[in-house]
């Protein structure tokens, strides 16, 4: 144990990182949290951070000192953070501990995580807030139980930026093998989880080897130190170019107008913006931004606010707006669901259990969720999988679940906006666990606004086949013909194409690019209330670009409408070649500019449920592909297990 | 984004949450530096109102500088003041001529909070600790539960993460609500400085002296600066390594008093 006294107060510490008055921090504010099996030396890692960089009051490592002496104890630079009376008595960190401490480059806030198995809410409060992470290693020791269930927790919380430090390499003469065994284990291990560590860092915390310096006896050590691996690492940044979305925590009436104040968690926020609030769909215009205190010259704040800020506005309109709804902008909306998939992980010493109704919090949104499956849980240790479905999810496990609401969720799942795909589960008035949305699910029974009733009246339910391709490609042809096919089975089918629309509902657009979208604004609405009426709408529609499809896609998947991509692929010349409408030709010759495949992009799916080559397949077998798909989306398998009749 | 707009942004959402979820919140306010920091952002959460109380625990061991400040930010700001003093302990003689000063902190400050939230009810206290002011400090969540006998478990505290908190108490508890817990010494000061907070003068220094923490009279001690601006004592914070509470007599009692005066109930 090394000794207090010989470490001299300031030469102890390399010059390096010391804080130097003057200059401001070159980096942004880091948060990192330290993970690790409990004693593989987090608290003394943590001390001898800030020891180095002279971030201890002074006296105070003097009096923790004297007081050990007292009571018979060794100082330990563990002690520097350990505060409570229980903590150093048992020579255990018991909560969470934050602290901050700069160098000259960076100001940093340590985030301590114990990592005792009872502990592991604390370490999970202490993680969800981090931008990056520092998992800890006994080099003698190597991987243990809480190295690896940190390591997953890490990757399900969604934290990227991880720096493994493999600590006590003191204790095995800083063998170089040790440490390419450990680090092998671990970056197989991490890479599994898909959080392949940024660096692994041989270090013995004890004597302050490997953190802000170098040590001769880690010579054969080529890569960055643990400080400069921090250094590496980046404040959580704002994801780019992502669409509003708005938490919505009051509205205040202080005076006659209504304020609705909120946080800005993803994208930006201007007055004059169109904004519309989820679930429920009111929309109105940004009118002012709420600023306190005014500013001196009189003007008003116009935005834009940007990811991350606090703000208040009001808008143009009187709109009743509540407490937990979402404002995003009404082309790129989160989803709005009854029912989706998540992995949840539970902290509660009471199971959470199937068919469990649960208070579930989404930002400021307060639910109640049916636990309407549990598909399996995961042992957190070893990653295994149970093999089927499970009844209950224990303490400290975590598990793939289907969770049905009461009322409909906004939310964005999969991880494209985090902020907007976490929820946390309560038991009573604590929070017991955890889950990240995965994928929001179609449901037919309580779900979007297909009725049990008029599923019994059909026989089937309503559903979208979107048929995308070239002009000429065959889209309307087979469309024709899938109608026919359809209704010879007994259902109820109808074509939507352009033909249809251009005449009807949509005879006073032109084909300037606005006008094309809103076409397709209007093709997408009428299919949706058709597959509400119980229909299998076939839409027949060029529709070139990837967004648009994906914005049909989402209302249905919203509402809880089957619906199926269509890639009716045939070469372009072939397409020209046959020109049924002489299109091409007109294009070719200046009369219809942007015209798709000619002019302007033709977006191929990526992934299209079906893919028709009308150049290669015959007609017949191309419909019979067709039929085959929308009778399986019209009239599903009865669910098993009867998991969905939980009304 | 900056870092204090980072800091700003989440402490206006952390008062509007305890606003939401409480019925009788109220805001502790000692005139100091943290405290008119806090009563700057509820002012930005709120747009300009203060939809709750103001409570300031008097131990009538107050600098008359400070109750000065306290009468002017009240007609400023425009707030419900509420001011409390433990009339029963002092009429039992408590007092730091008689008494040490773990013990009057406690009757004075600790009861007479007690006392405060008895007789008004209130269900949440809205505080200005910060994490980097005590090693136990550290320790404390956003929202942090207090028993009906005000004790904090800091053995088995909730969860809190991803901006959930926990906000509902049983009878007679309540929570602290700590909306400066991620600022420390240096944030505040920039913070001040960059929003022109008015404060008290006894911050500043006046013959070489001035207060970096101001408690009651007889165990608040001055240091020694020059510095008679925020520029000035953020340049002496840059180099200072003795800590922001020493001048504070109360904490250094004995071994851990800190812990102890708030495992009973103080901030």
């Amino acid at each position: 144990m090394t000794k207090l006294s010989d470490t001299t107060l300031p030469a102890g510490a390399p010059a390096a990182a010391a804080p130097s008055a003057g200059t401001a921090p070159a980096l942004p504010h880091l948060s990192f949290v330290v993970v690790g099996h409990v004693d593989h030396g987090k608290s003394t890692l943590i001390g001898r951070l800030l020891f180095d960089t002279h971030s201890v009051e002074e006296g105070k490592a003097e009096r923790i000192q004297a007081a050990c002496k007292a009571e018979g104890m060794e100082f330990e630079y563990a002690f520097l953070m350990d505060a409570l009376l229980e903590e150093q008595a048992q020579n255990i960190t018991m909560d969470t501990t934050r602290v901050p401490f700069r160098t000259d480059r960076r100001a940093y806030t340590i985030i301590d995580a114990p990592g005792h198995k009872e502990f592991l809410k604390n370490m999970i409060t202490g993680a969800a807030s981090a931008d990056a992470a520092v998992l800890l290693v006994d080099a003698k020791e190597g991987l243990r139980e809480q190295t690896r269930r940190h390591g997953f927790l890490l990757s399900l919380l969604g934290l990227r930026q991880i720096v493994v430090a493999v600590n006590k390499m003191d204790l095995v003469n800083y063998d170089q093998k040790v440490f390419d065994a450990i680090s092998a284990e671990l970056r197989e291990f991490l890479g599994r989880l898909g959080v392949p560590p940024t660096h692994i860092v041989p270090i013995s915390a004890k004597l302050g080897y490997g953190l802000i310096s170098r040590s001769e006896h880690l010579s054969w050590y080529k890569g960055p130190v643990l400080l400069e691996a921090l250094e590496q690492f980046r404040s959580t940044p704002p994801a780019a170019g992502a669409p509003l979305r708005l938490t919505v925590q009051d509205v205040y009436r202080f005076d006659a107008r209504r304020i609705v104040a909120g946080l800005v968690e993803a994208g930006s926020l201007s007055v004059g913006d169109r904004i519309e609030f989820f679930p429920g769909g009111k929309h109105s215009v940004i009118k002012t931004i709420e600023e306190w205190p005014a500013r001196a010259d009189g003007s008003t704040p116009k935005g834009p606010v940007g990811t991350g800020r606090s703000t208040a506005i009001t808008l143009a309109d009187e709109l009743f707006i509540e407490r937990g709804q979402i404002g995003g902008p009404p082309d790129d909306p989160p989803s709005v669901s009854y029912f989706f998939t998540a992995r949840v992980f539970w902290l509660h010493a009471d199971s959470l259990k199937v068919g469990e109704l649960v208070p579930l919090r989404l930002g400021a949104q307060q639910g109640e969720g049916r636990i309407a499956s549990i598909e399996r849980t995961l042992d957190a240790v070893t990653l295994d999988a149970s093999t089927g479905p499970a009844t209950e999810v224990k303490r400290h496990e975590v598990a793939e679940v289907r969770i049905r609401m009461r009322r409909p969720l906004a939310f964005d799942a999969g991880g494209r906006l985090p902020a907007l795909g976490r929820f946390v589960l309560m038991r009573g008035r604590r929070i017991a666990g955890g889950g990240v949305i995965d994928t929001a699910l179609r449901d037919d029974t309580d779900g979007g606004g297909q009725s049990a009733n008029r599923v019994a009246l059909l026989g089937h339910r309503g559903t979208v086949i979107w048929m995308t391709g070239l002009s000429g490609s065959g889209k309307s042809t087979l469309a024709l013909e899938l109608e026919k096919r359809l209704l010879r089975a007994g259902v109820l089918a109808a074509v939507l194409d352009g033909d249809i629309l251009r005449t009807g509902l949509s005879r006073n657009l032109g084909f300037t690019p606005e006008d094309r979208r809103e076409n397709l604004r209007r093709a997408v609405e009428l299919a949706m209330h058709l597959a509400d009426a119980g229909v299998v709408v076939i839409a027949a529609l060029i529709s070139p670009f990837r967004a648009d499809r994906a914005t049909a896609a989402k209302r249905a998947a919203d509402r809880g409408i089957p619906f199926a991509e269509v890639f009716v692929n045939a070469p372009l010349a072939e397409c020209e070649r046959r020109d049924p409408k002489q299109l091409y030709k007109r294009a070719r010759a200046g009369e219809i500019p942007l015209f798709t495949g000619i002019d302007s992009p033709y977006e191929a799916p990526l992934a299209p449920d079906l893919e028709l080559r009308t150049d290669q397949v015959s007609v017949g077998e191309s419909v019979e592909k067709l039929a085959d798909l929308a009778l399986a989306l019209a009239r599903p398998p009865v669910p098993e297990n009867g998991a969905g009749a939980d009304i | 984004m900056s870092h204090l707009d980072e800091l700003e942004s989440n402490s206006i959402y952390l008062l509007r949450e305890a606003y939401h979820a409480f019925e009788r919140p109220a805001m502790l306010w000692s005139m100091g530096k943290d405290s008119n920091a806090l009563l700057w952002l509820a002012k930005k959460a709120f747009c300009g109102n203060i939809p709750f109380p103001i409570v300031h625990i008097d131990t009538t061991y107050e600098f008359p500088e400070m109750l000065e400040f306290r009468s002017w930010a009240r007609d400023h700001y425009g707030f419900d003041l509420v001011v409390w003093i433990n009339e029963e302990a002092r009429a039992r003689g408590i007092g730091y001529e008689t008494t040490d000063p773990v013990t009057v902190t406690h009757e004075l400050k600790t009861v007479a909070l007690q006392q405060t939230l008895a007789h008004h009810k209130y269900d949440a206290l809205i505080t200005g600790i910060r994490r980097d002011e005590d090693s136990t400090r550290a320790k404390e969540r956003a929202f942090s539960p207090r028993t009906a006998d005000f004790e904090w478990d800091y053995k088995d505290q909730p969860p809190e993460f991803w901006n959930h908190f926990t906000t509902e108490v049983g009878p007679g508890e309540h929570v602290r609500v700590q909306p400066l817990l991620d600022w420390t010494e240096m944030d505040i000061w920039r913070y001040l400085d960059q929003e022109k907070v008015p404060l008290p003068g006894m911050y500043f220094s006046r013959n070489g002296k001035r207060f970096r923490s101001i408690g009651c009279m007889p165990i608040s001690k001055p240091v020694d600066s020059n510095a008679t601006t925020i520029d000035d004592i953020i340049e002496e914070l840059k180099v200072t390594r003795i800590s922001e509470r020493a001048g504070r007599a109360q904490d250094h009692h004995e071994r851990n008093a800190m812990q102890k005066l708030r495992a009973k109930g103080f901030m």
